[in-house]
């Protein structure tokens, strides 16, 4: 493999792991919160079609972002209402959302299946690009592979500097104490629930209306989920969520890159490599439950009721 | 403003109620989607609740869509009960069938029926095998079952894909990725002649009985729901917490593989790509819906097959896509968990102003004494 071929799959990994840095930095959120959200995969298809349905009929990909992270926030608000208020077990919930999410992008996207966007444009970065092999590696991306960079940086000053993501924080590990200071920690808990969908939902659109850019039924085939294993794999940090994220998108390039080499190896065996590495990964990483613990917010999946 | 306050005791009526009262919900939003698109509701309606029971072939199709249906969920409510989150029935179900074709494939003209006894087993052990390989990972290595089960979904769907585009591709299917047609002999018996419902059916019906004596008449049964009601006194009573993961899990998983060793053996009679048409996960509903009992669910499961051919007919009589089965099947998990609420809550309505004022003021009572 030459030089320019490496570049062009280190530029590919970085793109692949884009649509799952952004959907897990959403989960994280969430999840940092208290919240656990199944339905990321239900979330994260919904906003694809309504991301590609806007692109075509707008021809603008800014509105197709938005209407990807409006979709994504509107379910994901449902979701927190559900679990937050009404108190419903909030795995049972996240997996109605994403058996929920499926089929209503499944019977809204039908009629867009056979629709496609025009030309992609093209970005550069103006002098970086030219640069020999880093420029083709990393400054020739779609704007949103750099959006996913400065989000991680966000975060993490968020969580770890700022007074409200201390707040944030305090209300994931012991929303009793945060209740008892006097913070609302169900309505924090929701703006975290709704900021964590709209993110997924952000990561739909620009999986459907950049990145393939196409919609087929079940376009998102899991990314949903292994975002979902990449907050336990990054042990909720947000740094680590993003090397998780171009880990996963170097094995995902890695399965094209061997099957265009023409590898003896089974293409199935290729296409599953992802969903197997997922499950390897989080072997590994549960195999310490202390090490597990030492970032996973405390409160984690469980309910809470003020004043009963 | 709407107020939920706590029941001092779970309400049984509504425990029964919630999942008519999410039906009902469904059908509304049904009524009004259907309106949306500009279609005639009652056609609609007739298609999802009358054609599918107006006659013998009918209720035939009904029960060779329930049939899966059941035998899955009544694995997931077993593994709901215990808390384990199984919602890889899909890919147990996925390689249940492929073992069973497995078996399948192997009979020659002279093969006695015993054959359906083996490819069956083989269907159950072929579901197990994928259910262990999440405990084993739970249990050795602490790994979130919720992600493992799903991920092997997609490595089932591969696995199945890989035979049917590759070693076990028919020589004579003219290139179409699919296995040979079974032989007459591997075929579950049908009940009736003429209609496609099989001795799957009873199968099924016996593994309900089964699950309801397991459950709620043994010491094993007993064990594993307290394990999930209540994990601490489980562990008080000395009641072993990884031995009900592994029974849940190889229990649900066998149960998913026998399901697909009957789909393969029955109307499928080959494996093709499209073998996973998502039963696994529309169980998880089922059993849900069905209040994780086994008679609950033979209901549950019935209305389930009933979205399904409610669907298939939309598409073809109404040009609806055939996913609006998927759209309700989400809508009446989503009402039932909203309404179960009502369960261990009951709505108040208390004005705002009069609650507020009560907050800060002494009340007019006291004031008057």
């Amino acid at each position: 493999m030459d030089s320019a071929a490496i570049a062009l799959l280190i530029a590919a990994t970085l793109n692949a792991g884009t649509v799952l840095a952004i959907a897990a930095l959403g989960l994280l959120i969430n999840e940092r919160a208290g919240i656990v959200n199944l339905g990321a995969e239900g979330l994260m298809l919904v906003a694809a079609v309504a991301g590609f349905a806007t692109a075509v009929h707008s021809g603008s990909d800014l509105l197709a972002f938005a209407a990807g992270a409006a979709a994504g926030a509107v379910l994901a608000a449902a979701f927190g209402v559900l679990v937050i208020w009404l108190n419903t077990n909030q795995y049972a919930s996240g997996l109605a959302l994403s058996l929920f999410g499926a089929g209503l992008s499944a019977f809204v996207g039908v009629r867009y299946t056979q629709e496609k966007l025009g030309p992609r444009a093209h970005y550069e970065i103006p002098g970086l690009a030219d640069l020999p092999f880093i420029g083709p590696a990393l400054f020739k991306h779609h704007p949103m592979v750099y959006v996913a960079l400065a989000l991680t940086v966000a975060l993490s000053w968020f969580l770890y500097r700022s007074r409200a993501g201390l707040v944030l924080r305090a209300v994931g590990e012991s929303p009793e104490s945060a209740h008892a200071l006097g913070y609302p920690v169900r309505r924090l808990r929701l703006l975290a629930v709704v900021a964590g969908g709209a993110l997924c939902g952000l990561a739909g659109a620009y999986l459907s209306v950049i990145y393939t850019p196409l919609w087929v039924e079940g376009l998102v085939a899991g990314k949903g989920w292994i975002a979902l294993a990449l907050t336990t794999f990054a042990t909720w940090r947000p740094a680590r969520v993003l090397l998780g994220a171009y880990l996963f998108g170097g094995v995902t390039m890695l399965q094209f890159h061997l099957q265009g080499q023409g590898v003896q190896i089974p293409s199935q065996l290729l296409t599953a490599l992802p969903y197997l590495a997922t499950v390897v990964v989080l072997v590994l990483i549960s195999r310490n439950p202390t090490w597990i613990r030492i970032n996973m917010p405390a409160s984690l999946g469980k309910p809470f009721h003020p004043g009963s | 403003m709407l107020k939920l306050e706590a029941r001092p005791q779970a309400s049984r009526a509504m425990s029964i109620a919630s999942p008519l009262l999410a039906l009902a919900l469904t059908v509304g939003v049904g009524v009004l989607l259907f309106s949306l698109l500009g279609k005639d509701p009652v056609r609609a309606l007739q298609m999802f609740f009358w054609e599918p029971l107006k006659s013998p072939y009918a209720l035939s199709e009904l029960a060779v869509k329930a049939t899966p249906l059941i035998l899955i969920a009544l694995g997931l409510a077993l593994c709901f009960r215990s808390n384990v989150w199984n919602i890889g029935a899909e890919g147990q179900f996925i390689v249940g069938a492929v073992f069973a074709a497995g078996v399948a494939m192997q009979a020659t003209p002279d093969t006695g029926r015993w054959i359906v006894v083996a490819i069956l087993i083989a269907g159950v052990v072929g579901g197990m095998v994928w259910a262990a390989v999440v405990a084993l990972l739970r249990d050795r290595f602490n790994a979130n079952e919720i992600l493992v089960s799903l991920m092997l979904v997609y490595v089932a769907d591969m696995l199945l894909g890989y035979l049917v585009y590759g070693p076990w591709k028919d020589p004579q299917g003219y290139n179409f990725p699919q296995t040979i047609t079974f032989l007459d002999v591997t075929k579950v018996p049908r009940l009736f002649t003429g209609l496609r419902v099989n001795v799957g059916l009873l199968v099924a019906l016996a593994m309900v009985g089964l699950c309801w004596v397991f459950l709620f008449r043994t010491y094993a049964g007993f064990q594993l729901q307290v394990g999930g009601l209540a994990p601490q006194a489980a562990r008080y009573a000395g009641f072993s917490s990884r031995r009900s993961l592994w029974l849940a899990l190889l229990a649900s998983g066998g149960l998913a593989g026998l399901a697909g060793g009957l789909e393969a053996a029955g109307p499928l009679g080959q494996l093709t790509p499209y073998v996973p048409v998502g039963y696994g996960f529309a169980a998880i509903i089922v059993a849900f819906v069905g209040r994780l009992h086994p008679v609950g669910i033979v209901f549950s499961a019935v209305l389930m097959s009933m979205f399904y051919i409610g669907g298939e007919l939309a598409q073809s009589r109404l040009g609806l896509p055939k996913s609006i089965t998927g759209v309700f099947q989400g809508l009446l998990l989503f009402s039932l968990l909203a309404c179960d609420t009502l369960i261990h809550h009951r709505v108040r309505w208390q004005p705002k102003a009069v609650s507020r004022r009560a907050a800060t003021s002494p009340t007019s009572e006291q004031k008057a004494a």
